[in-house]
Order: C-alpha cells, then structure tokens, then sequence
C-alpha cells in the first residue's frame, strides 16, 4: 500500500469516526462505554462473589467432558436468598485469564451451567447468572465437541426451568456466548456495559470492511444499556460511576446486590405457570417487524 | 457508443448460462442436467443451493403447501447504516431481486400424507440471516404445531443472525428457542434439515435442536466462523471441519441424507410418530 493510500484510508477513518463517537445522553459515546465495559480493572464476577455473595459453594464440572473454568458456579446466598449463582469467570490478570480462556466458555462450560440451573429447579431456589464475555470460545475443540448445541440447548433449556432466573450483565455480553447463559426472567445491566450480537470490530471487519470502524459499528449496534432497555430487551439498568465501575466497586457492587434482590423478590410471589408463561411472553415479544396486512 | 450501452443491458440481466461450474469439484454441468439432479452435481454429489420454492416443491404433497404469515416484513428499527448505505435500503433491494419478503417461508402442507407444519429458509434473502421478522415467522409456525398437534420442520441454510438488527437478531435465537420449548413440553416432534451452510446464531439455536438433525451431504455446518478460528489458533483448519460429514463423525446430526431421498426419509421418520 503505498503511503497515500494509507492516509486517505486514515483520513477516511477519522471523517467516519465521528458519529460512533458523538456523546450519547450518557455524556459517553457507545465506544467510550465499550472500552469501559473492557477496563482491566473493572469488577469481575470473582469481585462480585466476595462483595455480594456469600456462602459459596463452587461445583464444578458438566458430568461429560470436563470443567470449564470459564463459567464458575455453585450454592451462594445474597442477603438471605439461597440461590444458584452462575457466571463467566474472567481473571484479573494475564495469568488468570489465560487459565480462565478470558471468560470465553466451551461446550462442557454451558452444559456445567445447565446442569446447576437444573440443579437450582432440584432445589426449588432462584438462579443467578452473572454475564461478562467477549464471546463464546471460537476454537476447534469448541465446535468438535458442539458449541451450537450446547448453546441452543441451554436456550431451549432456560425457556422451561421452573424457578426465577436473573441475568445481570456486568461488562461485556458478546453474543452467543452471553445469551446462553443469558436467558432469564429478569434482565439487569450495569450502565457501562455492552450487549451485543456481534462485537463491534467483527462487525466492522464485515460490513466496513476494516475493523478501525468499531466505533460506527458501536453506535450502530445498539449495544449499550440505553439502547437496550428502549428496544424492551433489559428490564433494568444498574446505575454505576459515569467514568466505569472500577471507580467505585462498592457502591457499585452494592447497587447490583439491590437490583437482584428486588427483582428476586417480584419474581417470587408468581407461581410456577405465571413464572413461564411470563417468560415465553418475554422472549415471544421479542425483536420488532412490520405486519403489512394490518398496517 | 452504442456498443457500451449493450454490454451495460447484458451486465444487468440475468446470465443465462448453459454450464454451471460445480463449487465443490470445479466441474462443469450442463444446466439442464443440474437442475434434473435438483442442483446436486452429479459428478460429486455436491448439493447446491435451493430456493425456498423448490424445497416446497421437492417436499410436499402437489398443491398441498399453505403458505401463512407472508405479510411478516423486516423493519430498520435500529436505522442501521454501514459503509454501504442503510438495512433499509438493502432489504428492499433484496425483496425486489428475489422476490422474497424474508429469509424464511412458512405454512403448512402434507408429507406423503402426513400433516407438517414447516419453516423453509432461503439463502437469497440476506444470506438466510435470522432477524426479527424471521424469527417472529419461524416462531408462529411452531405455534401452528403446536396448537395443532402435528409434526414441526425447519429447513435452515443462514449466515446467522443478522447484524443489521442489533441485538434483536440475538434475541431471536432465544425467541425461536421459546417455541421449541413449548413443543418439547407437548411432546410434539421437532425434525431439522441442515443445507448448506448453516452457521452462527442459526445453529446455536434452533438448526440444532431437533430431536432428528438432518444434514445435507457436504453441508458447512458450525458455530464460529472458519477464519475467525484460524485467526484464534493460527494454524489452517483440517479440509473437513465444520462439515455435515464432520457433524456426523462428532455425533451432532442423526444421518446425512440425499436432497432426491429427504421426503421419503422425513415421511418414514413421521410414520413412527404415534400421536
């Protein structure tokens, strides 16, 4: 590439940039809140287990393959409630997160979180799934031992668990790898977190042709909780410091703990039929599309 | 310049050509041969691309397909635009050259008989891409087996969830889901033909969830995106992988079945159906 073309593609990139890095009603742009929902120092599960829970008991393994320490589970109390809690388990340092796979799951792990929601339905106590992953692991050993059935499954699975499921995104929730953990009774995300179908560079690379445009691809998106919560797919927005949660990890953790008990406690009083049917409302109402008979 | 208007006309119609070249062996088939074998080479066995209308065609009973719900159309709620120009404009473009209001057709029909309600996907529209019109389709056509008590069918070929809906098209995987969850609960059979391809959002949803998977020889069937898991490994992927063949191997579809033998094969599978 010669050096002029080089600083057209630049200048071109710059000129784009601009409305992925207009600053939304938030004061941040959805880039700016995608590198937040990145931060290394922002609260992890791990951060939320000694904040907010107590009495963890961590299970381990899917009773097929293996255990994948990618997803981190078990028996956990949260003021008084007796829940399974579930969760992408990112480290909070290099080596943590190359033992971790950087919170990306593989089959085992999405069957080990069915297996303790199930586990949960077994003792008829709530289940709270904590979602933080850049995706689901995208590897041959992934797809050999069936990646999309494990996802689906879990899908299909969490349709029909008869007892109250919240899910709370609390940094990033990429795709496939988020939504199978992901599906729930209540929805809950921190304010500078990100959910999203694609991450935005994938989606650059495809549709921009150039993953530099991740910042229109952002706004583009819709991925961050305003957007989410008007297109009716979160039911809650957790409030954290405007410059990200690793700010303020108590007041945020704090905020998290009111929000899951809360929406446990609405989500208490329904019985098992309303719980469902509620649920199946929820996810058949969801997306938005035009019935030209009627309009 | 009359001479350069000419080959403009000829670039915008429709090529008419009387040898297809085989994607998989690179051989050339006669056109009429081709579409004789159902777009199947003959030389390989490489299945080609079908349209929606074809499959219906190839499927059901003669005049027994009830097409519902074709007024189901994609919105650009999220006034996508990328480099190209806007989701609008692309879904419209997409309507006129294929005719199709969406990547999927819906209704039901009978199979040597036997009543189905069935899901077809078409690869023309948007790459078969999952959005919510699509998704809101392939659900009230679960919803029909459901309350009707007959056999569910979804014939997928997809790119995946399409981006251009956000986080919407994500949620019509666990919207398709929620309706074989109801089928499941009524003990309602759920059959799924895989084509070629049939990957992303569409596999970790409902493509997967058959209780009898079906693949189409050849079929690239997967998850993550081939180069994506090059890039992740950095080593080249084996020729096979992601293949129906390599699904069979790996215990995640039940047969791998010949377009010209799939009706017989999902009417024979339906006869034990004991309802």
């Amino acid at each position: 590439m010669s050096s002029k073309s080089k600083k057209n593609k630049t200048d071109k990139v710059k000129k784009n940039q601009k409305p992925g890095l207009r600053k939304a009603g938030n004061g941040l742009s959805p880039w700016e809140i995608v590198k937040i929902s990145r931060h290394p120092a922002r609260p992890v599960f791990q951060d939320y287990l000694k904040l907010i829970f107590y009495n963890f008991i961590a299970l381990h393994g899917d009773r097929r393959f293996a255990d994948d320490p990618a997803i981190a589970g078990g028996f956990a109390k949260i003021e008084g409630n007796k829940i399974i809690v579930v969760g992408h388990y990112k480290g909070k340092n290099t080596e943590e997160n190359i033992e971790r796979n950087f919170g990306m799951a593989k089959p085992e792990g999405y069957r080990k979180a069915l297996r303790l929601m199930r586990l949960a339905e077994r003792f008829n106590i709530p289940v709270v799934t904590i979602i933080d992953t850049p995706g689901a692991f995208p590897g041959i050993e992934a797809e050999e031992r069936g990646q999309a059935e494990s996802i689906a499954k879990n899908i299909t699975e969490m349709a029909k668990i008869k007892v109250p499921i919240v899910a709370v995104v609390i940094g990033e929730g990429g795709s496939g790898g988020a939504l199978g953990i992901g599906v729930g009774d209540k929805i809950l995300m921190l304010s500078r977190s990100i959910y999203s179908v694609i991450s935005p560079e994938g989606c650059a690379s495809i549709l921009w042709r150039d993953a530099a445009y991740a910042p229109d691809a952002a706004k583009a998106l819709n991925l961050t909780a305003d957007a989410l919560l008007k297109l009716d797919v979160i039911d809650e927005i957790i409030e954290e410091p405007s410059k990200g949660a690793h700010t303020g990890i108590n007041k945020t953790a704090e905020n998290v703990k009111k929000s899951i008990i809360k929406n446990l406690k609405l989500l208490s009083n329904l019985s098992v039929d309303e719980l469902l049917e509620n649920r199946y409302k929820k996810y058949s109402n969801m997306g938005k599309f035009a019935d030209k008979k009627t309009s | 310049m009359a001479w350069l208007n000419k080959s403009d006309t000829e670039k915008n119609s429709p090529r008419k050509s009387l040898w297809i070249k085989c994607k998989k062996c690179q051989s050339h088939i006669f056109e009429n041969e081709w579409i004789k074998h159902l777009n199947v080479c003959p030389n390989c066995n490489f299945h080609g691309n079908i349209t929606s209308g074809e499959r219906i065609n190839l499927i059901f009973d003669k005049n027994t397909f009830k097409e519902l719900n074709s007024n189901i159309e994609p919105v650009d709620s999220l006034k996508f635009v990328d480099l190209k120009g806007s989701y609008k404009d692309k879904f419209e473009a997409n309507k006129k050259k294929s005719g199709l209001s969406e990547a999927v057709i819906t209704g039901y029909g009978k199979i040597n008989g036997i009543d189905v309600s069935a899901a077809v996907m078409d690869f023309r529209y948007l790459g078969g891409s999952l959005g919510s019109a699509t998704g809101e389709k392939i659900l009230r056509a679960s919803n029909y087996s459901y309350e009707n008590n007959i056999p569910y069918i979804v014939f997928s070929e997809s790119g995946g969830a399409r981006m251009q809906e956000g986080i919407l098209s994500l949620m019509q995987m666990a919207k398709t889901c929620s309706g074989i969850s109801r089928l499941n609960k009524k003990n309602i059979p759920y059959i799924s033909v895989l084509a070629n391809p049939t990957t992303g959002g569409v596999t970790a949803s409902y493509a997967m969830m058959g209780d009898i998977n079906i693949a189409e020889p050849f079929a690239v069937i997967g998850f993550a995106g081939r180069r994506v898991i090059e890039q992740t490994i950095s080593q080249k992927l084996p020729d096979d992988f992601q293949t129906a063949e390599y699904l069979l191997e790996h215990g995640f579809v039940d047969a791998i079945v010949n377009r010209k033998d799939l009706k017989n094969y999902i009417s024979n599978i339906l006869s034990f159906y004991n309802r």
